[in-house]
């Protein structure tokens, strides 16, 4: 094996890792609205 | 042909190279549909902007906006929502989605700029021109601009990739509003109800955050396809293998059955969602339940978020459930299973049966939801990917017409029962019995629904210039 040549596993996990933090980026942001709307919600079962 | 573009907002500029992880495309879809989602948070607006003057939204001035004028800003932008979808679209499939989506981000930004700056000068004709009209031609853009890319890129899941971008608006009026809350209470000191620096504030906020579907987003290349992906295995015949250009696609009667099924289905869920509030707190009143054991206000509240989480929800299930179920067969519940439920609601009201009620209302306005995010890819199987981002922007004039035939269908029915002395679940029986009448058209028009005729597909292999990828 070339030394040389790049780590094709290094590059699919530097793109699962790209893809876990884009979807931090609009996961956070939609779970807290989720959180409060579904905090709202339990009004009605009070 | 050589690649002579220079501006890193070209087309030619988004191609994935080798190694890209699809996975990045959701997030940049919903990076746009969680900012434009905003929209259907507009009514936290309403009793600020209509106590500007007085600063009392119990005690209204004689200058300050009356509910009617604040409302038509939100008629504004749904309709150029449907307006600007249908005419960009064929512009999206040329310059691709990064260039679209900044052309969103700048118009549902600054839209949000002028709105503040009619505030400001409490103009509301600067505020229908800033957040209804150039705010409007941004949710439009933005809806559709991540759709084709979507649907290229996730040819094995076509529901599940759509449904999860769709998802992202229903779930942007859940931030929008305690957001947009928080932020007036911020300003409330330096501005009447605060509400001229949120938008400012709003405007910036959501320009950035879909900065970053505009810089995430990339389109495949002409020959990728996933790992082990065969295209139309089951060999549905409503797959097509063709393509069909948007100009053709209107000429099909499939286009217009799906157009009308999409109205129907829409038209029924605004019934619901439009009347939640009043609905079941004229239905489950202490009149009708006993007294102190009535549905209260806040409660309410609590229903109007319920049915929210459930349009959500439903996006992204029914959407995923339609790449295992088909298209046809996924509207064919919609339909059949809305046409039993809206037609039980009434009876469950006048039984006071809450749980009930509370499922069968969530249930369909799940449906609703997946309505939305089934089409883009019932769409693709029918006309092909070719310009289905466009075609999907021509279908969405529905939505436009559904967004004014809903309300006041509603609106008329429920007046009328008043004026005949009508109370409680008595009072809104009328409107659930339409709507399970329209959704009847609805499943007529899907079950008619089959394959295009070859006549309208695009002959030979279509290319990036002509409008397709």
């Amino acid at each position: 094996m070339n030394p040389q040549a790049p780590n094709p596993n290094a590059s699919e996990s530097s793109a699962g890792g790209s893809a876990v933090l884009a979807w931090l980026f609009v996961g956070l942001p939609l779970a807290w609205g989720v959180s409060q709307t579904f905090l709202k919600a339990l009004a009605l079962f009070k | 042909m050589a690649d002579t573009s220079t501006s890193l907002l070209d087309r030619n500029r988004t191609i994935a190279g080798p190694g890209y992880n699809r996975w990045l495309v959701p997030p940049a879809a919903l990076a746009i549909h969680l900012a434009i989602g905003q929209a259907y948070a507009f009514s936290v607006f309403n009793k600020p902007l209509g106590s500007l003057i007085s600063g009392d939204p119990a005690k209204p001035d004689a200058l300050d906006w009356t509910p009617t004028q604040i409302g038509i800003t939100f008629s504004i932008a749904i309709v150029l929502l449907g307006l600007s979808a249908a005419l960009f679209g064929k512009w999206l499939e040329r310059v691709g989605p990064r260039k679209a989506m900044l052309a969103a981000a700048l118009c549902f930004g600054g839209g949000f700029l002028i709105g503040s700056l009619g505030i400001s000068m409490h103009n509301i004709w600067l505020l229908y021109f800033g957040y209804g009209f150039v705010g409007g031609i941004g949710l439009g853009i933005g809806y559709i601009s991540p759709v084709s890319t979507l649907i290229k890129w996730f040819p094995d899941r076509k529901g599940v990739a759509t449904g999860m971008a769709i998802m992202g608006f229903g779930g942007g009026a859940m931030i929008a509003s305690p957001l947009s809350v928080a932020l007036m209470g911020q300003f409330k000191g330096s501005a009447p109800q605060g509400v001229a620096p949120t938008f400012i504030v709003l405007g910036i906020i959501y320009f950035l955050f879909m900065q970053f579907g505009v810089w995430t987003i990339r389109v495949p290349a002409d020959d990728w396809k996933p790992a082990g992906y065969v295209p139309n295995e089951e060999h549905s015949a409503l797959i097509t293998t063709g393509n069909v250009s948007a100009d053709n696609a209107i000429k099909t009667p499939q286009f217009w059955l799906l157009w009308v099924v999409l109205l129907t289905n829409v038209t029924a869920g605004i019934g619901l969602l439009e009347t939640a509030s009043p609905l079941i707190q004229d239905t489950f009143s202490d009149k009708a339940m006993g007294a102190g054991l009535g549905v209260t206000a806040a409660a309410a509240a609590g229903f109007v978020g319920l049915l929210s989480l459930f349009n959500l929800l439903g996006r992204f299930f029914w959407s995923s459930a339609s790449d295992k179920l088909g298209r046809k067969t996924t509207y064919a519940i919609y339909f059949g299973l809305g046409i039993l439920l809206y037609a039980l609601v009434p009876t469950l009201g006048r039984n006071l049966q809450l749980t009930f009620y509370v499922i069968a209302a969530c249930v369909i306005v799940s449906m609703y939801g997946g309505g939305f995010a089934t089409a883009p890819a019932f769409l693709s199987d029918l006309f092909g990917k070719y310009q289905v981002g466009a075609i999907h922007g021509r279908l969405l004039t529905a939505w436009s017409t559904a967004g004014v035939l809903g309300p006041l269908i509603v609106h008329q029915l429920h007046d009328h029962a008043k004026e005949q002395g009508l109370t409680g679940a008595a009072a809104y029986q009328n409107v659930f019995y339409t709507m399970a009448g329209l959704l009847v058209v609805g499943l007529l028009a899907d079950l008619a629904i089959t394959a295009v005729n070859e006549k309208y597909q695009e002959k030979g292999p279509v290319t990036i210039e002509a409008g397709g990828h």
